[in-house]
């Protein structure tokens, strides 16, 4: 673990991203400390400019807070990335691990159902799942986990694809073990850097997702999103700059700190540990 | 406002450019021939025949290319058009249309009065469901002459001068639909009228061109060659192509609301609102009355007590329209003044929902209603969100459903709702247009029917008797007694007088000059 924590703090661009995550993990928690009541509260005039009325980063066309906007906002962005993330690693480690260890007629008919998945853009698809299950919370994740697992499949299924001809597995099935225990046990704690990898940047493209449905006006009409808050002040960006303008910055922010903090995970999990592993089985 | 303009007019080198119509006109501007207004429809209509299709869009384009027998003033008085005079028998059955002569189709044949009673009597019967609702009120529609066309009633139906605008009943060729399906003919897709221009060309998703037909009946009218409606479909484009001057009008929805105050504070644009008495479109908060607890008159005057409505016409449409009063549109005939809905009491709201017996749980929430968004863009979606916060601070929690137009309107005319957005028009006459949301015979499950399911036997007899009275006093009596009834029980939470904005150069002139605004014939619209 330590030698983990010095290799990701070797990368200055991971530490900075991971302070921005933990930042925004603590505006996501306090939220409802700092704003008190609902987001969506009319709490002054409507398109006052950032620092009047006590509004930090001003109001919106109907009054309310943009900077409460924002604080709720990242509760919403944060959950849906991170649910809809878990959501696609179940099924993408799910389908890899079974096309890459059984290999075969079974592997192929996998594969080939993921390809059906990754030849149909993403984002058309995540829309027409939406539009057809009307915007929900559910519906959103669930469109999101849908386009984002085929990656998740190939990769784990690589993964098994090397490490199922290795000693320590062929051990294992000498010793007799269950196939299911050999692939939960033995071979899924060994593929679990790239997943950790991929999964930190799975979780910034589901908040890009999330936003870019929002901003269409698909996202859920009950839940104040940063997406929502972008497409609400979209047509009014002449009007008041401020109501689109922070929104995109905390959502460039978070994205761009997702990204760092995959990269600093990879620095740090991928050469070495994958050694250290390979070294004792 | 009007000496600050002529003050500023005064050392304005560019003072033609500034002038407003009515300065126009008063100080002796003459109407100038030539040039192309260039103009905006949106959405792109499926058809231009109008009767065939009677969307906002296609009665904007086709009201250039038809005409009607009148028109009507922003008092929705009848003017002349293709009728130049007209008469009521005492009895008040009998209606005789003299029509104004010389008045030739753009393929050069003459319309006569076998035109009218056509038009009258089989295509806006057959094809367009409003018209038949009142056509068929006619027992007899006869030719007396080529230029006489005479209507016989088998009752009294004192609206009836209200029914002959280009938007209800265009006059259209008998020669060309005769014999034919009226909705398959050729001349649907290249519509054939009367009108000061006629049909050249439409490129799908691109423009609709209209040239000046030079046979006009009205010499040495229209003065503009040409009008072109560009398809836009994106709004900010649209505000764009205003804005460089590619355009020199829009109307309707074409400019967001958000975006009007900007094109106000243009030196070179006008914006006006009036032009839609005719229509007087009414927004309401549509309320199910089979859901409970709706169906309690406390609750509804709850939520009528709870919703700031200007607010909603400040703030969300920009002062573009009017708060609500009543279920009759205030441009309306027959709007009473002192049948008012209950005001934006907070207190009072929540003092019925008291009574009613809805006390708030621990969050404070009386009772859970979905309201079904109308998806009609950016400021619907707003006005959601608004009713949404001001419902919670009573105590009613409101779940927003966004959904797609098909599925708006197909959930809406099958009761499939709590609560909705809607606007109607009231075609200026509370029988052609407020009627069908409130009587009882009308709960359909169709759209624009009375679809929240509201009954009250007494409404539905006033609304007869004021349907079938002769006497416009008598009818004035029925209709104010009947908006009393339904501010006190409140079937609908009545929201916004609507209006468009019409925005245009101001070099354009007479753009509206009647209650029907830009869909009128544009036969005196000038460029100077």
């Amino acid at each position: 673990m330590r030698i983990f924590w010095r290799n990701f703090s070797r990368n200055r661009g991971a530490v900075f991203g991971m302070v921005i995550l933990v930042g925004v993990a603590m505006l996501a928690l306090l939220a409802p400390v700092i704003f008190p009541g609902s987001p969506w509260d009319m709490v002054g005039a409507p398109f006052m400019p950032p620092g009047e009325m006590g509004l930090l980063l001003g109001s919106d066309s109907l009054g309310r807070d943009v900077a409460a906007g924002i604080a709720h906002g990242a509760r919403v962005s944060l959950l849906v990335g991170a649910v809809s993330t878990a959501a696609a690693l179940l099924i993408g480690v799910t389908l890899g691990a079974v096309a890459g260890y059984f290999g075969g007629i079974v592997d192929d008919l996998v594969m080939r159902f993921t390809e059906f998945f990754q030849t149909i853009p993403s984002f058309v698809l995540a829309i027409l799942l939406v539009a057809i299950f009307t915007p929900t919370i559910g519906s959103i994740v669930f469109a999101i986990a849908i386009v984002s697992w085929p990656p998740v499949a190939r990769v784990v299924r690589a993964e098994f694809l090397s490490l199922r001809s290795r000693e320590f597995v062929q051990a294992s099935e000498v010793l007799g073990k269950s196939r299911f225990s050999i692939v939960i046990g033995d071979i899924l704690p060994n593929t679990l850097s790239p997943i950790v990898v991929l999964s930190s940047l799975m979780v910034a493209s589901a908040i890009l997702l999330e936003s870019a449905l929002s901003f269409l006006g698909l996202g859920d009409p009950n839940l104040m999103s940063w997406g929502f808050l972008i497409g609400s002040g979209r047509s009014v960006i002449r009007l008041a700059w401020w109501m689109s303008v922070f929104p995109g910055i905390a959502i460039f922010l978070t994205v761009l700190s997702l990204n760092l903090v995959g990269e600093g995970l990879s620095d740090a999990l991928n050469p070495r540990l994958a050694r250290n592993r390979g070294a004792k089985p | 406002m009007g000496l600050s303009r002529r003050g500023l007019l005064a050392g304005a080198a560019a003072a033609p450019l500034l002038m407003r119509v009515d300065d126009a006109l008063a100080q002796g501007i003459q109407p100038k021939r030539g040039g192309t207004l260039n103009s905006i429809v949106n959405p792109e209509p499926p058809i231009l025949h109008v009767g065939v299709n009677n969307q906002a869009p296609t009665l904007i384009v086709g009201g250039k290319i038809f005409q009607g027998l009148l028109r009507y003033s922003s008092k929705l008085e009848p003017l002349p058009e293709l009728a130049k005079s007209w008469e009521i028998s005492p009895d008040g059955l009998e209606y005789t249309f003299h029509l104004q002569e010389n008045v030739k189709f753009h393929d050069g044949q003459p319309m006569t009065a076998e035109d009218v009673v056509f038009s009258i009597m089989k295509f806006h019967m057959e094809v367009s469901p409003r018209a038949r609702g009142v056509f068929s009120r006619i027992k007899e529609g006869v030719a007396v002459d080529r230029n006489t066309a005479k209507f016989v009633l088998s009752a009294p139906f004192e609206p009836f001068l209200l029914m002959f605008d280009v938007t209800v009943s265009a006059i259209v060729p008998k020669h060309h639909f005769e014999g034919q399906d009226y909705r398959q003919a050729p001349v649907v897709q290249k519509p054939i009228g009367t009108g000061p221009f006629r049909f050249v060309e439409w490129q799908r998703g691109n423009f609709i061109r209209l040239e000046r037909f030079d046979g006009y009946w009205k010499p040495n009218q229209p003065y503009l060659d040409a009008i072109i409606y560009r398809v836009i479909p994106d709004s900010q484009s649209r505000r764009l192509a205003l804005e460089s001057g590619q355009v020199q009008l829009t109307q309707s929805n074409d400019i967001e609301p958000f975006d009007v105050p900007q094109m106000r504070a243009r030196p070179n644009l006008e914006v006006q609102t009036t032009g839609w008495e005719y229509f007087g479109p009414l927004m309401w908060l549509e309320l199910n009355h089979r859901v409970k607890p709706l169906d309690d008159v406390r609750v509804r005057k709850a939520l009528a007590h709870a919703v700031n409505r200007d607010f909603i016409a400040q703030r969300l449409w920009f002062g573009i329209g009017k708060p609500a009063t009543g279920p009759v549109a205030s441009s309306t005939r027959f709007h009473d003044a002192t049948a008012r809905m209950p005001s934006f009491d907070v207190n009072a709201a929540k003092k019925l929902l008291d009574e009613a017996g809805l006390k708030p749980n621990g969050q404070g929430v009386r009772f859970t209603i979905r309201h079904l968004s109308l998806p009609y863009g950016e400021v619907f979606t707003r006005l959601g969100e608004f009713l949404r916060q001001s419902l919670r601070q009573v105590g009613v929690d409101l779940q927003l459903e966004s959904v797609d137009v098909g599925t708006w309107a197909q959930r809406t005319a099958n009761w499939e709702f709590d609560t909705t957005i809607n606007y109607l028009y009231q075609y200026g006459d509370p029988t052609l247009g407020v009627e069908r949301s409130y009587v009882s015979t009308n709960i359909k499950k169709i759209l624009f029917s009375n679809v929240s399911g509201y009954a009250n036997p007494k409404v539905d007899e006033l609304f007869t008797q004021a349907r079938d009275a002769a006497e416009p006093a008598k009818r004035q009596e029925y209709f104010t007694a009947v908006q009393k009834i339904l501010v006190e029980d409140v079937p609908l939470v009545w929201l916004l007088e609507m209006a468009f904005p019409t925005i245009h150069e101001k070099r354009l002139h007479n753009v509206i000059t009647s209650g029907a605004g830009v869909h009128a014939s544009f036969d005196d619209v000038f460029l100077a």
